[in-house]
């Protein structure tokens, strides 16, 4: 078999906070933001990463780029823990991992020229290389994402939304990376440029070989781009399995609900025979529900859930649940009456 | 008799770029316990059509046209009238419920002062009246968290105390702005339902503004497009979708990936949308149109009704769309303006 380009394992992410009336010497509270997440990613592949907010999604993004503290394990194709590593021994790997950003304008600098920004990790990571031989690569990597190569001297601000994007994936492909890690990239856009900015990210994937990881909190979207998809709660994985497996039989009771949430454009749709409402909202992370997490929200809990934390099991589909299986009529039927009452 | 019929409304902002054609004669009307909804995208002109109708545009801005309400003229209206009709007759939620609640006040004095300012009641019917609202719109333990600050709710729990306010002089129209943008996808089917349950039983017109077309459908009867301030498409929810007679529309539907389905490509719409301080002299759409022909550029089409509920502003006759609907969007996947 194959080395996964990216085998991470057990990673947790805490967060230590001072709540603000507290005094000085007292503990911080801890915040589970990734707790033990488990994961393996493929040359070449799209991992999707679902979840509503405070799931977790964009820290462990954060984490594997070295942007937030985790422990844990994460290892690159070559073996060596990405975790573990200093900033120093990390630069080296800086031009392999690559990212995007939700915001296309905030994440470009405003007083640089397109030309600079995509320019500068080229500088940083290929310092050897000639000024002629840099505004070549930058030319030809435009006109790769759509951006007219005439453009090079104009600044941010005389761009929209969508060309931004266009710039910030420019500005990650420039190293030639293995994956590039894409934190909600067209949340901030316009149904018209989202559909563009997914059909390049798809035809580049293609074009170079590209392993992604796409977060994103639009189901429909992730499904799309990816061939497997991982489902955050509370910064657990509750299910992973490759995309069409996931979106047509579900087996997580919490994956079933994310997904008849999303609202269908299409007014024949009926939501009776599919909707299972979920009730309440994500609990506090500071304490998060002991056993399985999702327990609090979940249509199918009992008792064993709250004692015994369900394990990722399974091969190609992984879920963490006691009592995984499709949704049944009967839980629909039930799920109808209680919204009624 | 409708109940809110805008007829020829613009608005104009004074920029130092220019005048900024924000809506461009639009003729609406909604009819009594009517959910209409406006889908469009950032810049189309749905949002500065609600702030016109209720008279919340800001300093620069300038709407002209008229509006009227239950027969009455409300467009420009002095404050001490238009103040009367706010709240008690036509409501509105904002799309960010931790910027439109007043965070320094407890959610009760909030709900409270709407009651005591317009219906005249004493602090303790209000308070009473509030509660009733926020359990209609199912807060759990409304009695208990009445008392609380804004901030010490979640988001989507905001939003329904959003609504909850919105709805206290029970409203003939309310007009919500993005409701459901700023939530997660479970709560906003929450609050959709809410809102759909509400709106029947109050038996109010709601104006839903979004950019969501699967929200529009599943919870609206009538929807109209809109593009560079203009309506493009105006017609009941079903047959629009299942046969979009409008490019955009057309174009719109083609674009968004869907849970339900397995598309290969999405069907992107090329370009971006046109600047409204230079807005162009014919069809704002033409120069991303498949559909485009001699003088789309020059003249600008009207909207005109083909059946007795549907209508639409383009010049391209109906039976292109009728013919192929799927496979001529899927031919504008290549962005014309890169040669």
């Amino acid at each position: 078999m194959t080395r996964p380009l990216l085998d991470v394992r057990d990673l947790h992410v805490i967060f230590r906070i001072h709540s603000q009336a507290a005094m000085p010497w007292t503990k911080p509270r801890s915040l589970y933001a990734v707790n033990g997440v488990n994961f393996t990613l493929n040359q070449g592949e799209t991992l999707g990463i679902v979840g509503e907010s405070g799931s977790g999604k964009s820290t462990l993004a954060r984490a594997l780029i070295g942007l937030a503290d985790a422990t844990g394990k994460a290892e690159w194709i070559d073996g060596k823990d990405l975790i573990a590593m200093s900033p120093r021994q990390m630069m080296k790997y800086r031009s392999d991992i690559q990212m995007v950003f939700q915001d296309p304008l905030a994440s470009l600098n405003p007083r640089m020229t397109v030309g600079q920004i995509i320019a500068e990790p080229l500088i940083t990571h290929r310092p050897g290389l000639r000024k002629a031989e840099v505004k070549e690569r930058v030319k030809a990597m435009m006109e790769k994402v759509g951006l007219l190569p005439n453009q090079i001297n104009r600044y941010p601000h005389e761009f929209s939304g969508g060309q931004c994007q266009r710039i910030g994936i420019a500005r990650a492909l420039i190293v030639e990376p293995k994956l590039i890690i894409c934190d909600e990239p067209v949340s901030a856009l316009d149904v018209s440029i989202q559909a563009q900015v997914i059909n390049l990210l798809i035809r580049l994937q293609r074009e170079l070989g590209l392993s992604l990881i796409f977060i994103a909190h639009d189901l429909s979207v992730v499904k799309h781009i990816s061939d497997r998809v991982m489902v955050l709660y509370l910064g657990k994985v509750m299910e992973i399995a490759s995309s069409t497996d996931l979106y047509s039989a579900p087996q997580h009771p919490y994956t079933q609900a994310l997904l008849s949430a999303v609202p269908v454009p299409d007014p024949d749709f009926d939501p009776t025979n599919t909707v299972v409402p979920l009730h309440g909202e994500l609990p506090s992370p500071f304490n998060p529900p002991s056993g399985c997490v999702f327990r609090t929200r979940c249509p199918r809990a009992q008792a064993r859930c709250a004692s015994e934390v369900p394990l990722l099991l399974g091969n190609d589909q992984q879920v963490a649940c006691h009592f995984p299986g499709p949704l049944t009529a009967a839980e629909i039927a039930r799920a109808r009456q209680s919204e009624v009452a | 008799m409708a109940l809110l019929e805008i007829k020829n409304l613009n608005v104009r902002f004074k920029t130092n770029d220019g005048a900024v054609h924000a809506v461009n004669n639009v003729d609406l009307s909604v009819d009594a316990g009517e959910p209409l909804g406006i889908v469009g995208e950032s810049g189309s002109g749905k949002s500065q059509l609600s702030f016109a109708i209720m008279g919340l545009l800001a300093q620069n801005g300038q709407a002209t046209g008229s509006v009227t309400f239950d027969g009455q003229e409300i467009l420009n209206a002095p404050p001490k009238v238009l103040n009367r009709i706010r709240a008690e007759k036509i409501a509105m939620i904002f799309q960010d419920p931790m910027t439109s609640l007043n965070p320094y006040m407890r959610v009760s004095d909030q709900m409270a002062e709407v009651l005591t300012l317009h219906k005249g009641l004493s602090r303790r019917d209000a308070l009473a009246e509030s509660v009733a609202m926020l359990d209609a719109v199912k807060i759990p333990d409304a009695k208990g968290r009445v008392r609380l600050y804004p901030h010490e709710f979640s988001g989507g729990m905001r939003q329904r105390v959003m609504i909850a306010m919105a709805l206290l002089c029970r409203p003939k129209l309310l007009i919500a702005d993005e409701p459901t943008t700023a939530l997660d996808v479970t709560v906003q089917a929450q609050i959709m339902t809410l809102l759909a349950d509400l709106q029947r039983e109050f038996g109010m017109a709601m104006i839903l503004i979004t950019h969501d077309l699967g929200v529009v459908a599943g919870a609206c009867e009538r929807v109209a497009v809109m593009y560079g301030g203009r309506i493009r498409e105006l017609g009941p929810v079903g047959p629009l979708f299942r046969e979009p007679a409008h490019p955009y529309t057309q174009g719109l539907l083609a674009a968004i990936p869907r849970v339900d389905q397995n598309d290969d490509e999405l069907a992107a719409i090329p370009g971006s949308p046109p600047n409204m301080s230079h807005p162009p002299p014919g069809c704002a759409f033409e120069p991303r149109c498949t559909y485009r022909r001699d003088g789309c550029a020059q003249q600008r089409p009207a909207l005109e009704y083909f059946t007795a509920d549907r209508a639409r502003a383009c010049f391209a006759p109906l039976r292109m769309f009728r013919q192929a609907a799927k496979p001529l969007c899927c031919q504008i996947l290549m962005p014309p303006q890169k040669r």
